[in-house]
């Protein structure tokens, strides 16, 4: 059968809010009997934006990962859960029921997400269900959705094989796969998030006159094997994503017919920004 | 025209019949003919033909005839005319001219004539349906947002959610461009802000003011306390005994002080709609009562009005060029977009929601590059990547002219249109190569200015005259806040439009813009947007006369004041007495030269404020002066009508409860501004117009700014001209009435609906591109009705709006008004900002602070209210309880004062202190701090004025110093400031000392 599954493409959100908004819109002063009691107005973010930056000024990235309920097909939060307070549906969503869950403030550290969110007014744990009761009553996307702009949201309802193939196509992953939890919240370009990169300038003195070097071929090298080349762009500059935080020792081997080949060698930490590499004349 | 006339006799008769049969079938009529007991007369002059009508306990009894003393009595001069006037929706010029030429009158209280010739029209509107219902048991309504429209779901008179308008079948599908072998559609729905899709939350706040209060020690007749304002509570009040009040000393201004004492102003921006918004009703209500006018600057567009205007015109857009068809334009043609302190992913086009958000994703899919050029590497910059550049802030026109240098030097700028259509080129030239001062504006020179190294200007200027470029400069692409609200945005923007000149504007792929303005949507569809001035009857402060006087006419209204007040001056013209200034005034180019002062001759100096809301000092200069002000013995009365209890509401002696636009009715268009953004709807991706519906009823007391003005009027015997005897929903169906919405579908499918999707021009009709036609030397052929015939130097609709008709790098208007201003001279030079690196001030203060438009309110909209947007971290952070307003600062910088990610810190300069959480950032090089201006909440930790905020009003902090001597305008972004961390001692001692003085 048709289940719900949401993919969010990191590169594409940009911290707007909307989908949180909307979110507060739907659940702040209305109750869903069945599927959600009433959101308070401050002090929950069901959908959540977390942001990093890598890089130093001027080459800086900056990364938005939306993180809420992930709607896991082997939920730890309903092995915590007592009276059936959690349900997993047919159509993959999960419910933590507002009529069975008072009082069980467990659910919140259950969930390694973070994801569960404790009402102290109504002694209910709370996440987002997914605008269950939208979908059931014809819907066919979420609020967050709706409202997305650059469409980095995405509600799917498909068959779990579709999603996989999906999933593979698209190289989605998920938060923290290691749990196994299975989510069936799904990321486009987590590198962004993820991933660090190295990136540099290159110039050279010509004509008397410190010029940007467009045009020069950068490879990067690890334990002496290329694992990327790139072109230095018109403002001389070249940047290597996708690398793993603390992975070590790189070189840089940057060569321009009119200049001197040369090296650089970097140990990646978190993410490096090399500054400008001046090339000597050949 | 009625086509079938009715005698009169039988028409009133026929109405005695339809107020009985609708009282009977609808109980809201019914309760409404229960609020009043009196008798009316209708008659005519003659006494020939007369009813009357006695309301008694909800009974109607009527009879034909004279009554022998009736409470009111309504005139018309013929049986004739009455059986015309009294014929439902036939002519409203007919009634317009019978009341203005006195065959048209009423007699009694002006209270009961209201009430009566409202009732009348209610007669008619109560079998009115509107909304659908939807399968859940709520029912759809439609409203209209500063952020764009909203369906609006309703349970038991309750908001249940709000989200965009989606489009069915029957609506009009979008438009496609076709570019590079790809098709592009936008979405078939509106989009929303966020400050907008946070609205139920807002409506329904605990801060909504929801009586009429009085400060607690504020006694008109006896002890006013004014130097409690900001400090006192406040008792709750009757509307009598509050409209009472503000009427008294309404008269009592007049009476004992003479024309003038009544200072009246709103914000920039209001809730969304054409007849609630300022310009509409209140600009109507302040002209009926005489006022001293506050004369807005320009605050969005400074640089753009005060200075890039000289070079080409435009000052009807404020500096703003034409933008039909860019979008086309610039998706078929550009190969590279320069974003110049343009951050349109945050400031959303101001009313356009996030409608060129889709737009700009295509950007990447054509293959056109992007550069960034802002100290702060913002939102647009980060989500849609290429080079960034972070100048020093203010220090852009080093950068531009450098720019320019390196196309003079190398020869690669367009010399043909450059030679054809410009004039002065020559000049600029020798002065950037340095002949005139001995500096060449080389890229090594902008270098020590910007920080921004010379080989990457030098790469960028190469880059630019190598591949066809749209400069995208502000929030709209030509204009609209950043730079050009700084000490240097006058030059900025200036040199910006000769670099666009260069390369030659208006060539395939070279303009202006940035997929912001310009879509395909038919502009040719009349529907008024909210500068038009709804019922304000203002032909001389709105853009009334234009169009909407004739389609919709309307009672005139004039000020009969001549007083003007800078609105950046107000503090001064209150504390000092005395201030001056230099007009907004887009009619003519020359007007901006025309210097006034306050007092004005002959004028009493203002004793009583009448304000609309409470933005002040969120988005005021040097704002503490706005506080000072408000406890000045000086003023001696101050009302406010707001919405929330926040900002300098809590300054007023009065409040008085506005409701939002939830609550009441209105009529407009999505991001349809008209005025001097006219065409602003070509930001949007579908043109909709929009039938606001009464959602709800108003929360609490609070009553609609329309009846609040009518009940204020009657009180001056004025209600019946304010409202000209009518509902907001009868304002609402003649402005339908007055628009080409009318045409394409009826009254009751559209107040049903409403809403209507205009459909887009078909692909083979749409407009040129904007300055196509002077690129290529022929007549304007662009649907812009400016310039002015009379701004022609030659035969019309030849040229632009310059004496020469031509781009001017040496401006002709700037030469006749000043040819020695060497802050404005007629070619543009470089100056360093009055407020910034090198200055005296930077040795205390060595960290430039940028404050643009805020990314998750609009203005103080949204922000504050236990507004969800609050528990955005990159609004506001939640510290020990409370949320507190954001600083941006360099991690280095920080590290530097010991200051750790979330910590609490004190923003500072000799204007004030504001404390703020910060947030440690590598997107700002070092040097400069980056906060939103525009905080909703005031919160002084001691005295009001002379202590430190933790409300997050930032702009205490600005200069209160106009960009330059000879214009009005604010220079925000050029701020010193200091940044220290808030120890929690001060903190302590601070909310002790704050709490002593509110005993």
């Amino acid at each position: 059968m048709k289940k719900w599954n949401l993919v969010i493409d990191v590169a594409k959100c940009f911290n707007c809010n909307a989908c949180a908004m909307a979110c507060h819109d739907e659940y702040n002063g209305n109750s869903f009997p069945g599927y959600a009691a009433e959101k308070p107005n401050l002090g929950h973010r069901w959908i959540e934006i977390r942001q990093r930056e890598r890089g130093v000024c001027p080459v800086v990235e900056v990364a938005y990962l939306p993180v809420t309920c992930n709607h896991c097909d082997d939920p730890p939060c309903m092995k915590a859960a007592r009276d059936g307070a959690i349900q997993k549906r047919a159509d993959g969503i999960v419910i933590i029921v507002p009529e069975k869950a008072k009082g069980q403030k467990q659910l919140v550290d259950a969930c390694p997400y973070g994801a569960i969110w404790w009402n102290e007014e109504l002694q209910l744990p709370q996440a987002w269900p997914f605008d269950a009761h939208l979908l059931d009553a014809g819907w066919t996307e979420t609020r967050g959705s709706q409202v997305c702009s650059t469409g980095a949201w995405r509600t799917l309802h498909v068959e779990d094989e579709e999603m996989q193939r999906i999933a593979r196509e698209d190289k989605l992953e998920v938060r923290a796969p290691q749990l196994g939890t299975r989510p069936r919240v799904y990321y486009k370009n987590m590198d962004r998030w993820a991933k660090e990169f190295i990136a540099g300038s290159v110039e050279a003195a010509i004509g008397g006159v410190t010029e940007c070097v467009e045009g020069a071929r950068i490879t990067l090298e690890k334990d002496g094997k290329a694992l990327a080349e790139a072109l230095s762009d018109p403002y001389g500059d070249f940047r290597f994503g996708g690398l793993e935080q603390g992975s070590g020792a790189y070189t840089l081997r940057i060569s321009e017919p009119r200049f001197a080949s040369k090296a650089v060698n970097v140990t990646l930490g978190a993410t490096a920004v090399l500054g400008a590499i001046a090339l000597q004349p050949a | 025209m009625s086509l079938v006339k009715i005698p009169f006799p039988m028409l009133l008769y026929g109405m005695y019949r339809m107020l009985r049969r609708q009282a009977r079938k609808y109980p809201a009529f019914a309760k409404r003919l229960a609020e009043r007991n009196l008798s009316a007369q209708i008659r005519t002059f003659d006494g020939g033909v007369g009813r009357w009508f006695r309301f008694r306990d909800g009974a109607v009894e009527s009879a034909g005839g004279l009554h022998p003393n009736p409470d009111i009595t309504v005139s018309v001069a013929t049986a004739e005319l009455g059986s015309e006037l009294f014929t439902p929706w036939t002519n409203q010029l007919d009634r317009i001219e019978a009341m203005k030429n006195f065959q048209f009158t009423a007699s009694g209280s002006d209270e009961l004539v209201v009430w009566f010739t409202q009732t009348m029209a209610m007669m008619q509107t109560a079998s009115w349906d509107y909304g659908i219902d939807m399968p859940d048991g709520t029912r759809r309504y439609v409203t209209n947002t500063n952020g764009g429209p909203l369906f609006t779901y309703v349970k038991d008179g309750k908001v249940v959610r709000i989200t965009p308008l989606v489009f069915g079948e029957g609506d009009a599908k979008p438009w496609t461009i076709r570019a590079r072998g790809k098709s592009f559609t936008p979405p078939h729905r509106t989009s929303a802000a966020v400050h907008t899709l946070c609205t139920k939350a807002t409506l329904y706040s605990k801060d909504r003011l929801l009586y009429p209060m009085r400060r607690v020690d504020f006694d008109v007749k006896g002890d006013r306390n004014v130097r409690n304002r900001g400090i006192s509570g406040y008792v709750r009040l009757s509307w009598d005994e509050a409209l009472d009040t503000v009427a008294a000393e309404i008269k009592r201004m007049k009476t004992r002080h003479g024309q003038g004492a009544i200072l009246a102003s709103h914000g920039s921006h209001h809730m969304w709609g054409n007849l609630g918004y300022y310009l509409s009703g209140a600009f109507r209500f302040f002209n009926t009562i005489g006022y001293t006018r506050v004369v807005h600057n320009p605050d969005s567009w400074e640089g753009w009005y005060w200075g890039a205007m000289h070079h080409y015109g435009y000052r009807m857009r404020l500096g703003q060029t034409e933008t039909y068809s860019l979008v086309e334009d610039l998706m078929k043609e550009a190969e590279m977009v320069v974003f110049w302190s343009a951050d349109p992913e945050t400031t959303s086009g101001s009313y356009s929601a996030q409608e060129g958000t889709p737009r700009r994703q295509w950007l990447a899919e054509l293959g056109i590059e992007m550069v960034h050029i802002d100290p702060y590497l913002n939102h647009t910059a980060a989500l849609l990547g290429g080079k960034w550049f972070a100048p020093r802030p203010g220090s852009d026109t080093a950068m531009a002219m450098a720019i320019a240098w390196v196309w003079i030097t190398e020869g690669t700028y367009d010399r043909k249109f450059v030679a054809e259509r410009t004039l002065g080129f020559d000049l600029w030239r020798d002065y950037l190569l340095g002949k005139e001062d001995g500096v060449p504006k080389t890229p090594e020179w902008q270098e020590a200015e910007t920080g921004v190294p010379a080989k990457d200007v030098r790469a960028l200027a190469r880059r630019w005259a190598s591949r066809k470029t749209y400069l995208g400069a502000g929030g709209w692409g030509n204009g609209h806040g950043g730079a050009c609200r700084s000490a240097t945005g006058i030059q900025w923007a200036r040199t910006l439009s000769c670099l666009i000149a260069m390369q030659g504007i208006g060539k395939a792929g070279v303009n202006f813009g940035h997929l912001q303005w310009g879509t395909p949507i038919d502009v040719r569809f009349y529907f008024p947007g909210y500068s038009d001035g709804g019922l304000s009857g203002d032909v001389e402060n709105t853009a009334l006369a234009l169009g909407l006087y004739q389609r919709m006419p309307q009672l005139p209204s004039f000020n009969p004041s001549r007083q003007k007040v800078p609105r950046l001056r107000i503090p001064e013209a209150i504390l000092e007495g005395r201030t001056e200034g230099y007009p907004w005034d887009g009619k003519t180019i020359e007007g901006q030269f025309q210097k006034f002062t306050y007092p004005s001759p002959g004028h009493s100096p203002v004793h009583m404020y009448y304000k609309y809301g409470g933005a002040s000092i969120g988005t005021m200069n040097d704002s503490n002066r706005y506080v000072r002000a408000y406890r000045s013995e000086n003023l001696e009365f101050v009302v406010n009508q707001s919405i929330w209890f926040e900002g300098e509401a809590k300054f007023a002696d009065i409040i008085l409860p506005a409701c939002t636009q939830f609550e009441r009715w209105d009529i407009s268009e999505f991001g349809g501004t008209g005025g001097y953004a006219l065409h602003a709807q070509t930001q949007m991706n579908n043109r909709v117009i929009v039938l606001q519906h009464k959602c709800i009823e108003p929360l609490g007391e609070s009553k609609s700014d329309f009846q609040i003005f009518v009940e204020l009027a009657s009180r001056l015997g004025l209600g019946a001209y304010f409202s000209e005897g009518q509902t907001e929903l009868d304002w609402v169906k003649r402005m339908f009435d007055s628009s080409d919405v009318s045409k394409r579908i009826s009254w009751k499918d559209f107040l049903k609906k409403g809403y209507y999707v205009v459909p887009p021009l078909a692909e083979d009709r749409r407009d040129p591109p904007s300055l196509r036609w002077f690129y290529e030397g022929r007549n304007k052929d662009v649907p812009e009705p400016h310039p002015l015939p009379g701004d022609y130097g030659e035969e019309y609709g030849h040229g632009l709006q310059t004496q020469s008709g031509k781009f001017e790098f040496e401006c002709q208007s700037l030469k006749r008004f000043d040819p020695d201003d060497p802050e404005r001279p007629p070619i543009v030079k470089y100056l360093r900002s009055w407020e910034g690196p090198g200055t005296d001030l930077a040795e205390r203060f060595p960290l430039q602070l940028i404050s643009p438009h805020s990314r998750f309110s609009y203005h103080t909209l949204s922000d504050g209210k236990q507004s969800p947007v609050n528990d955005i971290e990159e609004h506001r952070v939640l510290v020990d309880g409370y949320y507190y307003w954001v600083l941006r600062i360099n991690a280095e910088d920080a590290a530097a004062r010991g200051i750790r990610q979330h910590e609490l810190v004190k923003v500072f300069n000799e204007r004030g202190a504001v404390i703020c959480a910060a947030h440690l950032t590598q997107r700002l090089p070092r040097g400069a701090v980056h906060a939103y201006e525009s905080s909703a909440c005031y919160d002084p930790l001691g005295e009001p004025g002379e202590s430190p905020d933790r409300g997050g009003c930032i702009n205490q902090l600005t200069p209160k110093r106009s960009i330059a001597a000879k214009v009005s305008a604010t220079a925000a972004n050029s701020c010193l400031v200091q940044v220290e961390p808030w120890k929690p001692s001060t903190k302590a001692a601070a909310v002790a000392a704050r709490e002593t003085a509110a005993v």
